[in-house]
C-alpha cells in the first residue's frame, strides 16, 4: 500500500509542481494568445493533480482532504522529479521543459490505461486526451523555434543542453515503480522511456536540435531530495495555510 | 460605387438614421471620424484595462490557499486575457493593429482603467477584485452589449456571457472569510475598504465632467451615463456587502425611501492623480507589460520567420 | 516600430457548435502559422466546450461585399420569392412539409 501512495504522488507532485512553474507565467508570454494557452495547460495539470491528492486523502483514510496533501506536506515529502521545478529563465526553457515533460506523461499515461488499478487507468484515459493536446503544441513550438530566427534556435539549444540531465530522473526505477509495474497497477519505465527518446529523435530531427551527449545526469526528486527550487515553490504555496492553520478558504 | 456619389452631409445623415433606428454600424461603413476616433480610444482602452488587470490577480495565483481557488483565480485570469483578445480584435476592425495599440499603451498615449492601479495585499483582495471591480465592470458591459458598433457589441455579447462567473467567485470568497477566523473577516474587510472607492471610479467623471460622453450618447456608443451605472452599482452593492457582515467605507452611507442610498461624494483629487499616473501601481504595471513585451520580441521575431517559411 | 516584431497575422475564427450545425464567426485572434492559429483559435474561443468543429482563415484572405453595394448586391433576390417556402400555398392539414 505504501508504494501505491507514493506512486500517487509521483503522478500528482509532477503536475502540482509544473503548473506551479506555469501559473508563475500568466501574464508573461510574448503574447496573448500564447498566455491563454500556457494557462490552459497549467489548469489541466492542476486538475490531474487536484483528482491525485483526492483519491490519495480517501485510501489513506486519516481525515485528510486532497488540499491538505497539497499544502501540508513538506519539501522532502515531495517526490516530483527535479526536472519541473527548474525556473522559467526564458520561453526556450520553459517550452523545452514542457516538451520533455509532455513527451514523458503522454508516453506514461498511454501505459498507464492498462493498469490493473481503476483510478489509475481512469486517470490515465482522461489525462491522455489533455496531454496529447500539450505534446502537439509543445513539439510544434520546438519545430518552429528550430526553423526559427538564429537566435531562437541557439536560446532553444542551450536550453535542450541544460534541461537534458534532468531528464534520466522520468525513468530511474526506485522501489516504488518496480513493485507497481511488478502488480500490475504501474508501467513499465523502459518501454515508456524508449517511446519517449523516439519522439524526441522525431521533433528534433525535423527541429534540427542536437541531443547532448552527456551522460551526466540529476536525480533525487523521486526520494524527496530536491533542487534549492522547490523550497520556495512550497514557501509561496504554502503561504497562507501555513500562516494560519485553522482558517478554510 | 455608390458612395462617391453621396456627399458628406447625406452620409452622416444616413449614418445617424442608422444609428436613431437602433441598426450596427459595420467595420466597412461609412462612420465620421470623430465616430471611428472615439471607438478607437474607448475598445482599446477597453482591451487594455481587461489585460492590465491580470497583474494584480496575477500576484495571488501562485499563493492561491486551495487546489479549487487556485484553478478559478486562473481561469478568470485566462478569461480576462481572452476578453483583452477579444476587445483588441473588435479594435482592429477600425483599421488599426494590435501592434499599434500596444505601442501606444507603451507610450502613454493609451490609458487603462485606474483600478488597477491598485495593489493587491491579500488573499481577500481577489474577493474584493471578482465582487466589486468585476460587478462593476459588468454593469457598465451590460450596457455597452447594445452599443452602435456592431464588432464591439459582439465581444460584449460574448464577454458578458463568460463574466457572470466572475463576480459570484469573488463574493463567494468575501463570504467564506467572513464566515472564517477572525484574521480571515479582517482581512475581508480590509479588503473591502481598500477596493470601495477605486470601485466606485471605474465609471468615471460625474456626467457634466465627462469630456468625452456627449457624442458617445448620442451615437449610442456609451447608453447610459457614468453617474447612472454608478448608482445602480451602489443601490446593488450595499446590502450584498450587509448580508455577509461587511461594512462599506463611508459614514454617510443612509437608506432611501425610495430603495437607493444616499453617500459621500469621490474623493476627485485621488481620482485624478491616479489617472494621470500617480497611483500607487501605475509605474509598475506598465513597466510589467514592457518588460514582458521585450522579453517576448524574440519568439515572436522567430515565429513571424518561420511563419513565412509555411 | 521594427518589422520583424509582429503579433502575427490576423485569423477569423467560425466554430460549428454541434455536429450537424452550421460554422459561425466568432471571432478573431493572432497566430503566426496555421497549426498555432487553429490551437488558438481552440484555447480562445472554445474554453467552455463551445466547439464541436473550428475553421480558420487569415482574414485578409475573406472577401467581403462592402455595405455601400449591398444595394445592387443583395437586392435583386429580394423579388425571387420563390426561394422562400413560404411562397406556396399549402392545403390545409399537410403535415411535414
Amino acid at each position: 500500500m505504501e508504494n501505491k501512495l507514493k506512486y500517487y504522488l509521483q503522478i500528482a507532485d509532477n503536475a502540482l509542481i509544473l503548473s506551479h512553474r506555469l501559473s508563475e507565467y500568466c501574464s508573461r508570454a510574448p503574447f496573448l494568445e500564447e498566455d491563454l494557452a500556457n494557462t490552459n495547460v497549467a489548469l489541466d495539470l492542476i486538475g490531474l493533480a487536484e483528482s491525485v491528492y483526492e483519491e490519495y486523502a480517501k485510501i489513506e483514510n486519516k481525515g485528510n482532504c486532497g488540499d491538505d496533501i497539497a499544502y501540508r506536506r513538506k519539501e522532502t515529502e515531495f517526490y516530483n522529479v527535479t526536472l519541473v521545478e527548474q525556473p522559467n529563465h526564458d520561453f526556450a526553457h520553459i517550452m523545452v521543459r514542457q516538451f520533455f515533460t509532455d513527451a514523458f506523461h503522454y508516453n506514461f499515461f498511454f501505459e498507464l490505461c492498462k493498469s490493473k488499478d481503476h483510478f489509475l487507468a481512469a486517470l490515465a484515459k482522461k489525462s491522455i486526451k489533455e496531454v496529447t493536446y500539450h505534446l502537439r503544441r509543445s513539439s510544434e513550438w520546438m519545430i518552429r523555434l528550430g526553423k526559427g530566427t538564429e537566435e531562437a534556435s541557439q536560446r532553444t539549444q542551450k536550453a535542450i543542453d541544460h534541461l537534458w540531465k534532468y531528464t534520466p530522473e522520468f525513468f530511474i526505477e526506485n522501489c516504488t515503480d518496480i513493485e507497481m509495474n511488478q502488480n500490475g497497477m504501474g508501467v513499465d519505465l523502459q518501454i515508456v522511456q524508449a517511446n519517449w527518446k523516439q519522439k524526441i529523435s522525431e521533433i528534433f530531427y525535423m527541429s534540427q536540435f542536437n541531443i547532448p551527449s552527456t551522460d551526466f545526469l540529476i536525480k533525487g526528486g523521486k526520494e524527496g531530495l530536491h533542487s534549492e527550487n522547490l523550497g520556495y515553490i512550497l514557501c509561496e504555496m504554502q503561504f497562507l495555510p501555513n500562516k494560519y492553520p485553522d482558517a478554510k478558504w | 460605387m455608390k458612395t462617391e456619389a453621396l456627399s458628406k452631409e447625406e452620409l452622416l445623415l444616413a449614418f445617424e438614421e442608422k444609428i436613431n433606428s437602433e441598426q450596427k454600424i459595420e467595420p466597412l461603413d461609412w462612420m465620421p471620424d470623430e465616430y471611428r476616433n472615439h471607438l478607437i480610444r474607448q475598445i482599446s482602452q477597453h482591451a487594455h484595462s481587461e489585460v492590465i488587470g491580470m497583474q494584480p490577480e496575477g500576484n495571488w495565483i501562485t499563493r492561491a490557499p486551495s487546489l479549487r481557488s487556485k484553478k478559478i483565480l486562473l481561469a478568470k485570469i485566462q478569461d480576462e486575457g481572452g476578453h483583452g483578445l477579444y476587445l483588441y480584435s473588435a479594435a482592429e476592425t477600425l483599421g488599426v493593429s494590435r501592434d499599434q495599440y500596444i505601442q501606444w499603451l507603451h507610450e502613454g498615449k493609451a490609458k487603462y482603467a485606474s483600478v488597477f492601479n491598485y495593489p493587491a495585499l491579500n488573499w481577500a483582495d481577489m474577493g474584493a477584485i471578482g465582487w466589486l471591480v468585476d460587478g462593476a465592470a459588468i454593469t457598465n458591459q451590460v450596457s455597452l452589449q447594445r452599443t452602435s458598433y456592431g464588432p464591439y457589441s459582439r465581444a460584449m455579447v460574448r464577454i458578458c456571457k463568460e463574466e457572470s462567473f466572475h463576480q459570484r467567485q469573488g463574493y463567494e470568497i468575501m463570504w467564506k472569510m467572513m464566515e472564517g477566523t477572525k484574521d480571515q473577516q479582517q482581512m475581508a474587510q480590509d479588503a473591502l475598504n481598500r477596493w470601495w472607492w477605486p470601485a466606485l471610479m471605474m465609471f468615471g467623471p460625474h456626467d457634466g465632467d465627462s469630456p468625452h460622453t456627449s457624442n458617445a450618447m448620442k451615437w449610442k456608443i456609451k447608453r447610459e451615463t457614468n453617474d447612472i451605472l454608478r448608482e445602480k452599482f451602489i443601490n446593488k452593492t450595499i446590502p450584498q456587502a450587509e448580508l455577509i457582515g461587511l461594512k462599506v467605507p463611508d459614514t454617510q452611507i443612509e437608506l432611501l425611501s425610495d430603495g437607493s442610498y444616499k453617500h459621500s461624494d469621490i474623493n476627485w483629487d485621488e481620482f485624478w492623480q491616479v489617472v494621470n499616473g500617480n497611483g500607487p501601481c501605475n509605474a509598475q504595471r506598465l513597466a510589467h507589460h514592457i518588460q514582458v513585451h521585450n522579453e517576448g520580441a524574440w519568439v515572436r521575431e522567430s515565429a513571424n520567420l518561420s511563419g513565412n517559411l509555411e | 516600430m521594427n518589422n520583424k516584431d509582429t503579433q502575427g497575422e490576423l485569423w477569423e475564427v467560425f466554430i460549428q457548435s454541434k455536429p450537424g450545425q452550421s460554422f459561425k464567426h466568432a471571432g478573431a485572434i493572432h497566430a503566426f502559422d496555421r497549426e498555432m492559429a487553429i490551437e488558438n483559435a481552440r484555447d480562445t474561443y472554445t474554453r467552455r466546450g463551445e466547439g464541436s468543429g473550428l475553421w480558420v482563415v487569415k482574414s485578409k484572405d475573406i472577401v467581403a461585399v462592402t455595405p455601400n453595394e449591398e444595394g445592387y448586391f443583395f437586392d435583386p433576390s429580394n423579388d425571387k420569392v420563390y426561394r422562400h417556402p413560404t411562397f406556396y400555398e399549402m392545403p390545409e392539414g399537410v403535415k411535414n412539409m
